[in-house]
């Protein structure tokens, strides 16, 4: 029999390289059974991006699409509608859209890419009712006569304005989010997938 | 008693082939590594099979695995409203197509697991003209199917010629297809749209099959490393104890 | 004193961890002789763990519900990330349990394990026995394929064929008239809950029993009876920790081998792990022409089948199904050998023991196939089915090596044990 001190590093070697060899093989198991946790390709399919055409809407009205289970609201903003926007930033709890509640193609003072179409999640940053639309201006929209359009939540009274930003006092605590959108064609979005480059 | 006993033994396998099925079954010979083959048989598939037949299981953009983009699938294999991510589904109800059939074509996601790809490819072409049936087709491999021959238009169609021969006494009964009237490819070529489209109704079976062999060399060998560590791990532990 | 220590110190304090160790794995010895049928046990225990976790993970994707159960298992096998690898797990899993349980009580016969004062053990061992047969049989109706639902049909009626109370007793078991949604509901319960624990807590008696009187070895001798003088311990013992740790070890990659071959490379194993016939949705309205149990419950169903029946009524064939699996609980009292060890049995023995195995392995094969494989006799025996002629023979034989065992066991002519193990 060999002297102990080399049977010792031999016996040290063997069990190092058997726990780490072991210690692959664990994780390697581990994988498949961590990653059939994640969402299955019938989620991914459910939660795929969603197309709209856009030509339809007239200026000043919206249309509303289902994006993963939330309403996603898509505004054909007229140009009185994107002029008052500047007008409002004193009104507004964020009015340079600081908090991260939008990509950063939309961080901009329409909160959109191209300002003609706000696209929006339609579910109030307060407590998830879904806002009523109130883009008439003035009376009509029984906010009284100095609204400038916008949205109200009838849940607990929050307010935002033309671009999702939310009104300074009201219980909601920030910007409507902006889903990931990019544009297919002029008049095409595509919601739920980002745009590439500027 | 023990001799026919033995006998028994002896004579097992013989007897259970002769017990078995009606028709022999021909090899596909498919090869599942052959993607431009899976795709054209995913072409034959929602042109003429997916109609009646729904695959529920398979999801169109899976395809993407075979080399197509999403684009591809779209524009070649979806012709109706479908989105990409949607499985192959039919517009009818099961229980429509029992009314209307009688019976309601399977769904196909899995049947060459429950089948077999010999059985699909004789089947896809053993169909024969019957005016005795409704449908006016018939089929060797499954006698008085339901379905008529949907791919007559490529193969053709072909009839039935039995010959009743005398073998030394008993009488032996031959069966023959005969091609009576040619379909827009040849034989030839008509065998292999059906190896394709079996090839393809293989691929739908278990798409993860090849990633699955893939995986399993890697596991195999990774192991055999593991067992010599253990191995020698085990012998020098034990060397202490003689 | 290091943390280390310092943290041992304030457990061992509270709960008997180095105890525990030192009782059960470190100064826990077997006997020195362990030969390739002593890894069975160990690779049970693995398998039995392997399905408890691809059974959890199966469980998230599943759904128990006959309109759902069979698309379910497709949307595991394609939608969910790695779900066929753990499908492929779970199915291949439940074929090798069988495999291993049935190599680790062969071991059992063989060496005669099941003899005094392993006898608890044994019966343990032939609980969980069946307390597996039950779970593979309630979670094979799960996927809900052909096989799935004709096979929990006609094992459920068997119960119906019970005197009197049978017809009342199946519809209690299936929850309605025939295999139903319910059925499967409640087959789910049992097979995903009520059994595993009730396996759980076999084992674990199973294992207890087995630290108290210590392993059985090929030679069949107890080392118990030589211990060293001056320290207590078996001569011929070694610690369980570290060699039959390391040692086991090699056992677990080796059938972590086998197991991986079959997952990745030949998951249906020709249709005897995966049906073919279980691809096509259950049809309560469609028989196939073949029904056969998986390829575990062969031999037995090979018996049943064997029986004719008895006026009229299928259950003496039942009762012959029940009783050749239960008789096993009666082997350490039929054994009446001078010998635990077939190493120093007899002719006689060796004899009786190669032709139940020969008869376990022809009535398996026989349970695969219809009764019609080699068609008939003709002459003096009439037209009688060679199979199930075949298949009456070898379940005499079965149960001979049985009942004839005080017998056999008592006239061997046995070879003197050793006084030490021989390596």
């Amino acid at each position: 029999m060999a002297n102990s001190n080399v049977d010792r590093r031999k016996r040290r070697f063997l069990l190092a390289a058997t726990s780490v060899a072991g210690s692959v093989a664990g994780v390697a198991v581990a994988v498949p059974f961590v990653a059939s946790m994640n969402p299955s390709a019938r989620a991914r399919a459910a939660g795929a991006p969603v197309e709209v055409d856009v030509a339809k809407v007239e200026p000043g009205m919206m249309i509303t699409v289902e994006w993963r289970g939330q309403p996603v609201w898509v505004v054909h903003r007229t140009k009185e509608m994107i002029d008052s926007l500047p007008k409002l930033d004193a009104a507004v709890a964020d009015p340079q859209s600081s908090m991260p509640m939008q990509p950063d193609y939309a961080k901009n003072e329409f909160r959109s890419i191209k300002p003609e179409y706000l696209v929006l999640v339609g579910i109030c940053t307060h407590l998830g009712c879904s806002p009523s639309q109130k883009l008439v201006p003035g009376e009509q929209s029984g906010l009284g006569e100095d609204w400038p359009g916008g949205f109200f939540c009838p849940c607990h009274g929050s307010k935002f304005d033309l671009a999702g930003r939310v009104y300074k006092g009201v219980p909601a605590p920030a910007n409507l989010k902006v889903p990931p959108y990019t544009y297919l064609s002029d008049t095409r979005l595509l919601i739920g997938e980002h745009s590439k480059g500027a | 008693m023990l001799r026919r006993f033995l006998l028994v033994f002896l004579l097992a396998p013989a007897a259970a082939h002769s017990a078995g099925g009606d028709i022999r079954l021909d090899r596909a010979y498919i090869d599942s590594g052959d993607v431009l083959s899976i795709q054209r048989g995913a072409k034959v598939f929602v042109n003429y099979c997916l109609n009646c037949h729904s695959a529920t299981a398979m999801r169109y953009n899976r395809l993407t695995e075979l080399g197509l983009t999403e684009k591809q699938i779209k524009d070649n294999l979806i012709f109706t409203g479908e989105k990409v991510g949607d499985p192959m589904q039919i517009a009818a109800s099961r229980k429509s197509q029992q009314e209307w059939f009688g019976v309601a074509p399977p769904d196909l996601s899995v049947i060459a697991r429950s089948r077999g790809v010999g059985w699909l490819y004789t089947y896809m072409r053993t169909f024969y003209r019957d005016p005795a049936r409704g449908t006016g087709w018939n089929n060797l491999v499954f006698p008085n199917v339901a379905m008529p021959h949907v791919l007559w238009q490529l193969q053709g169609t072909q009839i039935l010629k039995t010959e009743i021969e005398d073998q030394d006494g008993h009488k032996v009964e031959h069966r023959k297809l005969v091609l009576e009237s040619p379909g827009a490819l040849s034989p030839l070529e008509y065998d292999k749209l059906a190896r394709d489209l079996v090839n393809y109704l293989s691929y739908m079976g278990e798409p993860a099959k090849t990633r699955r062999v893939q995986i399993g060399i890697v596991v195999l060998f990774f192991l055999s490393l593991l067992l010599v560590l253990c191995w020698l791990l085990k012998k020098e532990y034990w060397n202490d104890l003689h | 004193m290091g943390k280390m220590t310092a943290l041992l110190n304030w457990i061992d304090a509270r709960f008997p961890l180095t105890a525990t160790w030192r009782a059960h794995l470190s100064e826990y010895y077997a006997p020195k002789n362990f030969n390739f049928w002593y890894y069975f046990g160990s690779l049970a225990m693995l398998v039995l763990v392997m399905q408890i976790v691809t059974g959890i993970f199966l469980t998230m994707h599943y759904k128990p519900d006959a309109a759902q159960a069979f698309a379910s298992v497709e949307y595991i096998m394609r939608d969910v990330d790695w779900g066929w690898a753990i499908r492929y797990m779970h199915s291949t899993g439940a074929s090798l349990f069988f495999v291993v349980v049935y190599l680790h009580m062969f071991r059992g016969l063989i060496y005669g394990s099941y003899r005094k004062p392993r006898e608890l053990l044994w019966l343990l061992g032939v609980l969980i026995y069946l307390c597996l047969m039950a779970e593979a049989f309630f979670g094979y109706l799960l996927p809900w394929g052909q096989m799935s639902y004709w096979g929990a049909q006609v094992i459920v009626n068997l119960f119906a064929a019970i005197p009197f109370f049978g017809p009342d007793l199946a519809v209690w078991i299936r929850g309605d008239y025939v295999v139903s949604d319910a059925t499967l509901n409640r087959f789910f319960a049992f097979h995903v809950i009520a059994i595993p624990l009730v396996l759980l807590g076999l084992v674990f008696a199973h294992l207890v029993a087995l630290h108290e009187v210590g392993s059985n070895n090929p030679d069949g001798i107890e080392i118990k009876h030589k211990k060293d003088a001056r320290t207590g311990i078996p001569l011929d013992g070694i610690p369980f920790f570290p060699y039959y740790v390391v040692k086991d070890l090699v056992g677990v990659v080796v059938f972590l081998m086998v197991f991986s071959v079959i997952v990745f490379f030949a998951p249906e194993m020709g249709g005897y792990f995966l049906e073919y016939n279980n691809f096509v949705p259950a049809d309560p309205l469609k028989t196939p022409i073949h029904i056969a149990p998986v390829w575990y419950f062969t031999p037995f169903y090979s018996i049943l089948r064997a029986v004719p029946p008895l006026f009229g009524s299928q259950f003496p064939g039942v009762l012959a199904m029940g009783l050749s699996v239960l008789i096993f609980f009666f082997l350490p009292w039929l054994d009446r050998g001078a010998v635990k060890s077939i190493r120093y049995r007899g002719a006689v023995y060796k004899s009786a023991l190669a032709l139940f195995v020969i008869s376990f392995a022809v009535l398996g094969y026989l349970g695969t196939v219809p009764t019609n494989v080699w068609g008939q006799f003709g002459g003096w025996l009439g037209g009688a089915e060679r199979a199930t002629v075949v298949a009456r023979i070898f379940t005499i034989i079965y149960f001979l090596f049985f009942v004839l065992m005080p017998w056999y066991t008592r006239i061997d002519r046995t070879k003197p044990e050793p006084e030490r193990v021989t390596c």
